[in-house]
């Protein structure tokens, strides 16, 4: 679809949208699971996921989104998926190893983060692997759930440090 | 105890004791020289053994390379077995594009047990890089997480699932940077989360364009990188410009300068050999100069009969300990 491209080089923008809705849901969300069934409020936040995040970022649905760290770009479309990318293949003109037409998520990530306000220098942070068992859930409700935030025991044993 | 490097009469093998020595030679303040061997097309042991005659003498790691390029290769971790039994020192370059966390923390656990202290972290040319495109890439973890995951399982004596380990690895563990492609003027930052997941040593991407590699350099000495890691610099002698070009358009990662390509397509043929012997010498005589580079990792592909010749002429060949 057209025309995503003018919100991903406005990354303030977004992360204000990304802000808000988090807020948002994190106040309605109590309400919103006490009234509706279990499984229509999953469908419902897959499908707005799928068609309002594939729209603005192309998102594969990894179901734990770490966009706001990421310069507001999603890093699964990353063709080698990196988490903390970007790798050691990147072209000359700033284009991926991989689909040569394509620019490298992981430099725009790193320049979109540069330029944000509220989440701007989280690209440093470490990211944890991939829980892949989420694939194609809501990231949304694993966040509000903390599902997403959950790493297996043996990365978590070295932060208690 | 037994000689680590052999096989008692039963068949098992002793378990090599000792770290790693290419830590030790880093720690006691030596400028190390560190080659890749390029692993055979061969199911004989012969094959590896062939090249390391070269190298051994004068280096003090040698990598075994992980299907690089994406091209199929005997395995990086039989390659350092095999080295590691015959007294040299191996250096094992994992990478994430062929197998998942499960491969990954068992592979490292075998390649532990078989000898080899020194693992080199590495996400890993794409597999449309080589010559069986169709393959599935796995890329489940990325380089960072491989560290960070050799890490606790050092440190912590765990698995990545907390269940424990009888004997953790003794792992001194590396990791690749390259600050020759783009974002140049952020891949300082790259580098310093990878010496936060764990890294310990560093190799780079071939250096052809040391301006490029001082800028990065000063950026990383700025945030004290440079007293967190030790860093060796990728070199490789060039064997004509078609090579250079080559390089430069297919492998991956690979940034050549133009006025280099220029250099070797001037010399005539009979001199190109040695012209790029020439320039792979002043690189490493340029950089040694760097504050924070610790020694070299000489990329001879094709050419490992002229890495001797290389370290001799550069004036870093030292008596090697005897291991
Ligand atoms: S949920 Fe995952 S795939 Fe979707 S935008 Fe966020 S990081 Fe990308």
């Amino acid at each position: 679809m057209p025309g995503s491209e003018w919100f991903k080089n406005r990354p303030r923008l977004l992360e204000g949208v990304y802000a808000g809705s988090k807020a948002a849901l994190q106040l309605l969300y109590p309400l919103l699971k006490r009234v509706l069934p279990a499984g229509f409020t999953e469908r419902v936040f897959v499908w707005s996921e799928e068609v309002s995040k594939g729209y603005l970022f192309n998102c594969q649905m990894c179901g734990q989104c770490i966009l706001h760290s990421t310069g507001m770009t999603c890093p699964m479309n990353c063709p080698k998926n990196l988490r903390n990318g970007p790798c050691g293949g990147v072209r000359q003109n700033g284009h991926c190893e991989v689909i040569p037409e394509m620019p490298c998520v992981w430099v725009q990530a790193w320049r979109r983060d540069a330029q944000m306000g509220r989440y701007g220098g989280e690209i440093q942070l470490l990211q944890p692997p991939v829980n892949r068992a989420l694939q194609n859930s809501s990231a949304w409700l694993n966040l509000l759930e903390g599902i997403d935030a959950q790493q297996p025991t043996g990365w978590s044993a070295i932060d208690l440090e | 105890m037994a000689d680590p490097h052999h096989t008692s009469s039963a068949g098992e093998w002793e378990s090599h004791g000792g770290e790693s020595r290419l830590r030790q030679v880093l720690e006691a303040g030596h400028f190390a020289v560190t080659a890749e061997l390029n692993a055979p097309d061969s199911a004989d042991p012969k094959d590896v053994y062939a090249n390391l005659t070269e190298l051994g003498d004068v280096c003090d790691g040698i990598n075994a390379t992980d299907g690089s390029g994406a091209n199929c290769h005997m395995s990086s971790v039989a390659c350092c077995a095999l080295m590691a039994r015959a007294g040299y020192e191996p250096v094992l370059q994992m990478g994430c594009r062929d197998r998942n966390r499960i491969a990954i923390q068992g592979d490292l656990l075998g390649a532990a047990a078989l000898g080899v202290r020194n693992v080199l972290c590495l996400t890993g040319d794409d597999v449309s890089a080589g010559d069986q495109p169709e393959a599935r890439r796995v890329f489940d973890f990325d380089a960072l997480h491989l560290l960070r995951t050799a890490q606790i399982m050092r440190d912590q004596g765990v698995l990545l699932s907390g269940r424990k380990l009888t004997t953790p690895p003794e792992f001194f563990l590396g990791a690749a940077a390259n600050p020759f492609v783009p974002p140049q003027d952020l891949r300082h930052l790259r580098l310093a989360k990878k010496i936060e997941a764990g890294a310990q040593f560093i190799q780079t991407q071939y250096c052809y364009d040391v301006p490029v590699f001082e800028a990065f350099m000063r950026r990383a000495r700025d945030m004290g990188l440079h007293e967190k890691v030790y860093l060796l610099v990728g070199v490789g002698p060039l064997r004509s410009e078609r090579a250079a070009e080559f390089m430069r358009s297919r492998v991956p990662g690979v940034h050549i300068p133009d006025a280099v390509v220029d250099r070797l397509a001037k010399t005539p043929r009979k001199g190109k050999r040695e012209e790029g012997i020439r320039i792979c010498v002043e690189i490493i005589e340029a950089v040694k100069q760097i504050e924070g580079v610790h020694g070299v990792h000489i990329m001879a592909y094709r050419q490992e009969e002229a890495v001797p010749e290389i370290v001799e002429r550069a004036g870093i060949l030292r008596e090697k300990p005897k291991g």
